[in-house]
């Protein structure tokens, strides 16, 4: 029952961001995703990073599609608006409502089957317009809220709960995200709080289409043996590519690394990405080795999770379109309305 | 021959060679001096060597309808030269190129062959010029043939290319070569010539697609997002084209967005999410599109979400006629989605009411908190209409519905999104990013109660369809209200008809009576039906209901969603994707009457009453 409230229970001594606002002030209703469900440890991380980034959550607007991983904007962040859309068609909603009001944070949540398959024309085209959003996929190779069918995200050497073998290959969300434009790009594990807390953090910050595609198993339809979805299988198969630290603006650098394995990205509004890296053959900066470093870990076998590509040119689609710096939908009218002494000129031209 | 001032002039061309500037240069120059003109492109689903057609009325009375049967052809096109021929009014006269000689075997109308191939051959160099200025040589042979003001055209010449001036010159050469060879070698002026006009100089001429582009620029649409199809791809595009003039700010950047989406549920989809978030949004479609979008049509209509669509109408099903024209996507607008949903449905007749219900359309949109599908077709959508003058009202003041402010929202006790405050269905919405605190609601299309809260309870998903269906209600009462004409006060019978068949059935109504049959006309402009709709249907013992479709969407609507008795509405429909004409209007009712004993009753109730 997604419209159950959750008791507020005010604990005086809960710690309190800059805000002066409790994790608590971050949730959202009680979950009703099935117990172990990964996607509610990404709601979780949700609160813990908006809670951590001083967000005011009136300025985060929440999107989703329609799938279990599309309800739990319900589950995280009461105070944003939020907008359950149509199956796979949330980022044409993201795009409008982007397009509308430039100046909040925009966090799309959907699943595998929402963008990868029914979803996958959206989504690659919102990546292509460069949408300034986060754009977070809880992909647990199945359609969970229908009951278990193959997703198209589902490994070809994974297998169904009742042992039925998979005939296709898989789309990997992340390479084709860095091949479409999108500028942000990361993979982690809905198990992995440490990894997944600053990946949130830094992709809300990222001005482009920032793009997570956090594996998430379905504890109910694909979290057996033979899946590659699994909780067991993740942990044994992930490869970090890197520890990422997201320095938001005036915060000072604590954390010490070896010159030689970290990569520091400034982005435009003064925040840092750092990104101590694991494998020094790879620069998360450049798509072509990104790509290759994926494909090769791939037939490896390994889940390779972290920030993997970051375009630090950040450009968004208002940019694109040179749109005003005031939001399209508070420009008043008599800016809008050009008037009737226009309209007689107009007339003119028509005559 | 009896001179004639009324007359259809029409131009057969192969598309892509440049045939529709031309045209078109004729059509403007005859309104220009003050005539009536009806200029209706006829053309293919293609973009060079299929056949096309421009046919032009010309009228002293300002009518505007198409008319049938041609007085003057003009046949540039080999491929369609007995058809052509064969369509031409018995007195009638073709103009042709004779650079090769012809044979035509119709001996009852004159033939006016100009060498016109050759003439440019001699005169211009290249390929494509000599295509070019063929069309330009008999626009300038008809302006000697019907007497036209001819400053007047080479005026037009150089509105035509300002800014391109060195293209004048061989354009105003092109027509008085036209214009000398028809004055040395024929009768000029023919007995169908142009006589002066009324010289109303106010009006305009211009498409139903610009006018409601500019429509929705005066509305203060910040957002569109399409996806081209013809015959809607003219709206986006001039909505563009004034907004990248007229919607700077002070740093030249754009107080607009138009997105070119990948399809048309991506368009629908930005549409909403702008609508969700304030600002004023829409797309414009036809037909294919409609389908494509009903998904996001109905969940607009749920979770109440205002926007405004354009659906240029054409010929259905499935593909169908992509550039021709039908009225045949009503029940498809009026119910559009699964599961009870009603949309709010508006029907311009003329470009001046494509703008006027395309403003008209926004306000609705946000007080009703709903989509409102704007009904063109492709005659009013693609072809030049000559109307009055657009005018906007400064003292308008845009109607933004009911937002709740963070000031309302901090004095109000509660908040509840779809919570009936006012007892007319519509409740009060807030908008993202509005207060810290108070008004964020969860926007779905899955069942909600008051406060957006997903329920599974059905008793309040019913009472939420009950509060709708009173929206609905609100909305018969605010949506523009029909224009009922009287021709006779105590007729019994009745017209109704809406959009593009206005001026066929007006000047239908005049022919029949002048037959002794006088009709009463509703035009309707809005769905849903209000209550002029019932009170008219009850006024009359039959009604013809004129529509461009062939399953009689709109009589189906006026009896499910009107209650008017079936046996009332008497179904005349048109749907061979060709503008109505008044002569065809006028046949089909004349024919029930005549033969129809109820309607033949329905007249003597009228003559008595009379
Ligand atoms: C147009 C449409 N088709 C089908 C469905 C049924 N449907 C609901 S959720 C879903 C799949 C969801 O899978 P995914 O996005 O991976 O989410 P998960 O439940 O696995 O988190 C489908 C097919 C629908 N809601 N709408
Ligand atoms: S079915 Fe799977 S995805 Fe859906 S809530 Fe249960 S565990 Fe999660
Ligand atoms: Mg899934």
């Amino acid at each position: 029952m997604t419209y159950m409230k959750k008791p507020l229970v005010k604990h005086p001594d809960l710690p309190k961001n800059e805000l002066g606002l409790t994790r608590r002030d971050y949730e959202g209703l009680v979950s009703t995703l099935c117990a172990g469900c990964g996607h509610d440890s990404i709601s979780a991380a949700i609160i813990e990073a908006c809670f951590e980034l001083d967000l005011p959550a009136h300025r985060l607007a929440k999107l989703s599609g329609i799938g279990c991983s599309s309800k739990t904007p319900t589950y995280f962040l009461n105070r944003s608006h939020g907008f359950n859309s149509v199956h796979g068609r949330m980022p044409s909603i993201a795009t409008g409502a982007n397009l509308a009001n430039r100046d909040l944070i925009y966090l799309g949540v959907s699943g595998d089957g929402d963008t990868a398959s029914i979803g996958l024309g959206q989504f690659c085209h919102a990546m292509r317009r460069r949408i300034n959003m986060a754009y977070i996929v809880e992909n647990n190779g199945t359609y969970g809220l229908t009951k278990g069918q193959f997703s198209a995200t589902n490994d070809k050497v994974s297998k169904s709960k009742k042992g039925e073998a998979n005939l296709f290959e898989a789309f990997d969300l992340c390479t084709l995200a860095i091949q479409l434009g999108a500028g942000f790009v990361g993979r982690s594990f809905s198990g992995d709080k440490g990894q997944l807390v600053p990946l949130i953090k830094a992709a809300l910050r990222y001005n482009g289409f920032a793009f997570l595609d956090i594996i998430s198993p379905c504890v109910t339809f694909n979290d057996h043996d033979a899946s590659t979805k699994s909780y067991g299988h993740v942990r044994t198969h992930n490869e970090t590519m890197g520890r990422l630290d997201f320095v938001p603006k005036m915060q000072e650098i604590t954390a010490q690394y070896d010159e030689g394995e970290t990569v520091s990205v400034p982005m435009h509004d003064g925040s840092l990405m750092r990104l101590h890296k694991l494998d020094d053959e790879y620069d998360p900066r450049d798509a072509d080795s990104a790509l290759a470093t994926l494909r090769k870990r791939y037939e490896r076998g390994q889940v390779v999770t972290g920030l993997l590509y970051i375009d630090e040119d950040e450009a968004d689609l208002h940019a694109l379109l040179n749109t005003t710096q005031e939001p399209l939908n508070a420009v008043s009218m008599d800016k809008l309305c050009p008037g009737n002494a226009v309209l007689q000129k107009i007339n003119k031209s028509f005559r | 021959m009896k001179r004639s001032f009324d007359f259809v002039v029409k131009f057969a061309n192969v598309n892509g060679s440049g045939s529709a500037s031309a045209n078109l240069l004729f059509a403007k120059s005859l309104f220009r001096m003050g005539l009536g003109v009806v200029p209706k492109n006829i053309f293919p689903s293609n973009i060079q060597g299929l056949p096309t057609w421009y046919e032009v009325r010309v009228t002293q009375t300002g009518r505007a309808a198409r008319r049938d049967g041609v007085d003057i052809m003009v046949a540039m096109n080999a491929q369609t030269y007995s058809q052509d021929v064969a369509e031409i009014n018995p007195g009638g006269f073709l103009i042709y190129d004779s650079s090769l000689p012809r044979a035509f075997s119709r001996q009852d109308i004159t033939i006016l062959g100009i060498p016109i191939a050759r003439m440019c051959a001699e005169v211009y160099e290249r390929p494509r010029e000599r295509q070019l200025f063929k069309n330009v040589v008999y626009v300038g042979a008809l302006t000697a043939l019907l007497d036209m003001d001819f400053s007047v055209v080479k005026q037009g010449v150089h509105d035509r290319f300002k800014g391109k001036e060195h293209l004048i010159r061989p354009n105003v050469k092109a027509l008085e070569m036209g214009r000398k060879y028809a004055q040395k070698h024929f009768d000029c002026p023919l007995p169908i010539r142009v006589k002066k006009g009324r010289g109303d100089s106010d009006r305009i001429m211009i498409t139903g697609n610009e006018a409601a582009a500019l429509g929705c620029l005066y509305a203060g649409a910040t957002v569109c997002a399409w996806y081209p199809i013809t015959p809607s791809t003219s709206l986006a595009e001039a909505f563009e084209k004034h907004a990248k003039r007229l919607r700077l700010d002070k740093d030249d950047k754009r107080q607009v967005a138009v997105v070119q989406a990948e399809d048309e549920l991506a368009a629908i989809g930005m549409v909403i999410g702008s609508g969700w978030n304030g600002a004023r949004a829409f797309t414009s479609t036809s037909g294919p599109g409609i389908s494509l979008m009903a998904e996001f049509i109905g969940l607009a209509y749920f979770a109440e979400v205002p926007l405004v669509l354009f659906d240029v109408q054409r010929g259905g099903p499935s593909t169908g006629m992509p550039t021709r024209t039908q009225q045949s996507d009503i029940t498809a607008c009026a119910y559009a989605s699964h599961g009870d949903t009603k949309q709010v449905l508006l029907f311009p007749a003329d470009p001046k009411e494509c703008f006027e219900l395309s403003a008209e359309a926004f306000d609705l949109a946000e007080r009703l908190q709903t989509p409102v599908i704007v009904m063109s077709d492709l005659d009013i959508g693609m072809n030049e209409w000559v109307t009055k003058p657009l005018e906007w009202n400064d003292a308008r003041v845009h109607d933004r519905g009911k937002i709740m402010t963070a000031e309302m929202l901090d004095k109000a006790q509660h908040f509840g999104r779809y919570w009936d405050v006012d007892g007319d269905g519509i409740p009060y919405r807030t908008l993202p990013g509005t207060h810290p605190t108070k008004g964020a609601f969860f926007t779905r299309g899955s069942s909600h109660d008051a406060f957006a809260a997903y329920t599974e309870d059905g008793r309040i998903n019913a009472e939420n369809l009950d509060r709708l269906t009173r929206k609905f209600a609100t909305a018969a009462q605010v949506v523009p209200k029909p224009v009922i004409r009287k021709s006779g006060r105590t007729s019994k019978l009745g017209i109704i008809n809406f959009g593009s068949t206005e001026p066929a059935v007006r000047e239908a109504v005049e022919l029949l009576a002048r037959e002794g049959y006088k009709l009463n006309t509703m035009r309707l402009r809005a769905f849903p039906f209000g209550k002029q709709v019932s009170r008219f249907a009850e006024q009359h013992e039959r009604i013809f209901v004129v529509e461009q479709n062939r399953d009689a969407q709109m009589r189906s609507l006026l009896m499910t969603e009107a209650g008017i008795p079936g046996e009332k509405l008497v179904p005349v429909l048109n749907y061979d994707g060709m503008p109505l004409t008044a002569e065809w209007v006028r046949q089909q009712i004349e024919a029930v009457i005549e033969t129809d004993k109820s309607v033949a009753k329905a007249m003597r109730l009228s003559m008595r009453a009379m």
